[in-house]
């Protein structure tokens, strides 16, 4: 039986009550935290526990602690980015809707090993109701005596904010995140300097994505060591996957990393396979901006090896032939999907969300949108193919923040993948059917 | 510190970024810089023009950056290489850079009266293709008046910021410079907010393109036409250091003086600016100094060396200019 941490009691009826969260051992990990352990100690469990960022990096999380500036008489921040707003991602917003308490319980223990009195849970605009909840959470939290002054009659004092996002993907960008939590427009700052140096209001600030701060607190709870253990290599511990597209059980899955991808889109306990018996094409793996993979590569890697759900196994081979683990954002496709389609879908969505300010991101995403419209409707011509990868090309690695990368890696996968279908559609003056957009919400605009 | 950019090393002060080292060095190798500008702080970083290619980070630690980096906004660090004409990734890469900020351009040079001093001009020719890949409408907006003096062509806009940084440092209070997000951002209200300010005027000389024009030259003349010359007179609001632009004896433009970058060595008031157009106002220091590669000393495209023309010309960048090489 694999091991769940995270959302092992999301069925248990009022779990998202403070009462029965705490009866199935809820708040364990504030009360051995603040009560047996130094916040270095907190810092140094995360730190052999081997976890990494849940929002898209996978950035080691015990080492951004401990890059954290600690300058005398300056205030610090915990934020934690519940922003998720990468396509084909759904992860944060069932745990927080689940069992909020898990979020809450991390926030205090992480707060606790930063040294942060102040904190904030960012939340985009959409997941309104999620924000209620989470509200609703922190309140008993206070009562409890979990948050505010003398935390569980210790000397450590937390505050935590819930602020609601106007429905920005680009206020997922950590440094735009800030701004837009210090009511400016959401635009990402010009790094360095980084936010654990000069962060929330200047100060320095770790914002941590809505799974990694839950995480802390089973890590606290069982032992960075024992955490490691669970997972493959540098992979370690349990993951989240938002499961979408044309399988038999969409949903999310606590996995342990290092399944293989095989046993995650066939297996009974997770996808249950492909729908209608159709044919796997390809998959997305991690959120809308990771390369897409066909099947054969997705299932095993050029090596032949089978491909795992680790962060080194879908990045193995770099991306000519692999991909990347991302936010877990597992997008499913079979034989019947349009790739084409598919990309004017994603590049649509990253075209209205830039931000704007720098040129590369700004008029390339409008570009390679209204290049990919004349596949749609059937005007491309095979030069379009090449100038669709040149025009990619020119964003990636050349804007302010990684969004440039997010527009271009799908657009380049697709063509390095599938450049034949994009060929047919140009030769054949084929017409791509996207007729049902008009049912969804009114045509294109 | 010492930086080593393009082959030559030079020594700066610590806090100094790639772009002003390398404009101390000399203009054979500080890359174009469209929307930093050294007198308004938090500057750059936008149009990515100014990009190069870091290949050392520092003797401490040589390993080189993984992605270009914005000159404009890196500091150096000692013992640190760049790469920028002589890295042929880089030079690519700003190509790709210019084609952006231009498929949206209208390109209305010919009744632009930023024509003849505009950045993005010099930047097509420089780095530009011959023939734009680009073959979707572009985005139009309203032309809008700011005030009586300013006309704001959104049509034109690089959104560089500058402008938004002017309004920002010089007013009161917070402002908001640009409304919408992506490519239909736009400049807007923060200036009109900016116009009582004494300062505002300034906002169209930070303007690298033709977005923000000075009314009262709209139209007046060609910039190539007029005779730029250093003034000065008593002013209480500013130095009261200007250029002034001539035609005959007439005064048709009041500006700042500008750099060899481009940039105003100092801010002038609106009285400046607008109210005192007479010549009998000021005290003529004497003709202005242009810059080698401007259009205004008449022979900028004559000045180009004969490999850089031969480029052009097999570009057919100039396919529609007359070239006269003098002997
Ligand atoms: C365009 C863009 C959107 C992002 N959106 C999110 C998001 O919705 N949620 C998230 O946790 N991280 C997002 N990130 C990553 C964050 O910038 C940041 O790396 C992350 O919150 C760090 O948390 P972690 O170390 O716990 O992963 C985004 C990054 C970019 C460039
Ligand atoms: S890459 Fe795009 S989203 Fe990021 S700062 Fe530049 S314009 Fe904004
Ligand atoms: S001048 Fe450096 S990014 Fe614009």
């Amino acid at each position: 039986m694999p091991r769940k941490l995270l959302i092992q009691n999301v069925d248990v009826p009022g779990i998202s009550s403070l009462e029965t969260y705490r009866a199935h051992g809820g708040y364990a990990s504030v009360e051995k935290a603040l009560k047996t352990m130094r916040p270095e100690d907190v810092v140094e469990e995360v730190k052999k526990s081997g976890l990494r960022g849940r929002g898209g990096a996978g950035f080691p999380t015990g080492l951004k602690w401990s890059f954290l500036a600690k300058p005398e008489g300056v205030p610090r921040y915990l934020v934690c980015n519940a922003d998720e707003s990468e396509p084909g991602t759904f992860k944060d917003r069932f745990l927080m809707e689940k069992t909020p308490h898990s979020l809450v319980e991390g926030m205090i223990t992480s707060a606790y090993a930063l040294g942060v009195h102040t904190s904030y849970i960012y939340i985009r605009g959409e997941f309104f109701y999620v924000a209620r909840i989470l509200e609703n959470a922190i309140k008993e939290a206070y009562a409890a005596g979990l948050l505010g002054k003398n935390i569980l009659g210790t000397d450590f004092s937390l505050d935590c904010h819930v602020h609601v996002g106007a429905g920005a993907y680009i206020c997922g960008e950590e440094t735009a995140l800030l701004e837009s939590l210090e009511g400016k427009r959401g635009n990402p700052r010009i790094k360095p300097p980084f936010p654990a140096v000069a962060g929330l209001y200047g100060c320095p600030t770790v914002v941590n994505n809505v799974e990694t701060i839950a995480a802390v607190a089973p890590i606290v709870n069982m032992g960075g060591d024992e955490y490691a253990k669970i997972g493959i290599g540098k992979s370690t511990g349990t993951k989240l996957i938002s499961a979408s597209g044309h399988i038999n059980k969409p949903g999310v899955y606590e996995i342990e990393l290092g399944l293989p991808v095989e046993e995650f889109i066939y297996g009974e306990e997770y996808c249950g396979g492909m729908r209608n018996g159709k044919k796997l094409k390809a998959v997305v793996a991690g959120g809308s901006s990771v390369p897409i993979l066909p099947a054969d590569l997705i299932l095993k890697t050029a090596n032949g090896e089978p491909r795992l759900m680790s962060y080194e196994s879908l990045g193995d081979g770099g991306f000519q032939t692999g991909t990347m683990l991302g936010s877990g954002g597992f997008i499913v496709m079979n034989e019947d999907t349009s790739i084409v389609k598919n990309l004017f879908t994603f590049t649509r969505f990253y075209h209205h969300e830039s931000c704007g300010q720098c040129s590369p991101c700004r008029e390339g995403t409008g570009w390679m949108e209204k290049i990919l419209q004349k596949f749609i409707n059937g005007t491309a011509q095979e030069s379009d193919v090449d100038l669709l990868w040149d025009v990619q090309g020119k964003i990636e690695g050349k804007t302010i923040c990684p969004f440039g990368e997010a527009a271009a890696w799908p657009v380049a996968a697709a063509i390095r993948h599938f450049k034949d279908e994009f060929l047919e559609i140009a030769r054949n003056k084929k017409f791509v059917d996207i007729s049902h957009y008009e049912k969804l919400n009114g045509g294109l605009s | 510190m010492k930086v080593t950019i393009d082959g030559i090393e030079i020594d700066v002060p610590k806090g100094t970024t790639i772009l002003q080292a390398a404009r101390m060095i000399g203009a054979d190798v500080a890359p174009p810089a469209m929307c930093y500008y050294t007198n308004l702080k938090t500057s750059g970083g936008y149009c990515r023009t100014c990009i190069v290619k870091v290949t050392q980070g520092s003797a401490a630690n040589p390993t080189p950056m993984p992605k270009p980096v914005a000159s404009c906004r890196t500091e150096v660090m000692d013992g640190m290489v760049v790469e920028n004409f002589t890295n042929p990734e880089i030079v690519e890469a700003r190509k790709g850079i210019v084609e952006f900020l231009l498929i949206n351009h209208p390109l209305d040079c010919p009744v632009c009266d930023q024509a003849g001093e505009c950045k993005l001009q010099d930047l097509g020719y420089e780095n530009g293709l011959a023939e734009s890949r680009y073959e979707f409408e572009r985005r139009e907006y309203e032309m809008i008046d700011i005030g009586e003096k300013i006309k704001l062509h959104m049509n034109r806009c690089i959104l560089c910021y500058r402008c938004v940084k002017v309004a920002e440092q010089i007013t009161d209070g917070r402002v908001h410079g640009v409304i919408n997000r992506g490519d239909a951002a736009e400049i807007s209200t923060y200036i009109e907010q900016a116009i009582d300010n004494e300062f505002s005027g300034n906002v169209i000389d930070v303007c690298p393109v033709g977005a923000l024009t000075d009314k009262t030259f709209r139209f007046k003349q060609r910039v190539w036409f007029t005779k730029p010359m250093n003034a000065h007179r008593n002013c209480t609001s500013c130095s009261g250091k200007v250029r002034l632009w001539f035609k005959g004896d007439d005064v048709l433009r009041v500006t700042a003086r500008k750099d060899e970058w481009d940039e105003a060595e100092e801010f002038i008031c609106n009285g400046c600016r607008y109210d005192h157009k007479s010549k009998y106002d000021w005290v003529i220091e004497g003709p202005a100094p242009i810059h080698r590669q401007s259009v205004i000393s008449q022979n900028k495209y004559a000045n180009l060396d004969e490999k850089k023309l031969q480029e052009l010309k097999n570009q057919k960048a100039l396919g529609f200019m007359k070239i006269d090489k003098k002997p």
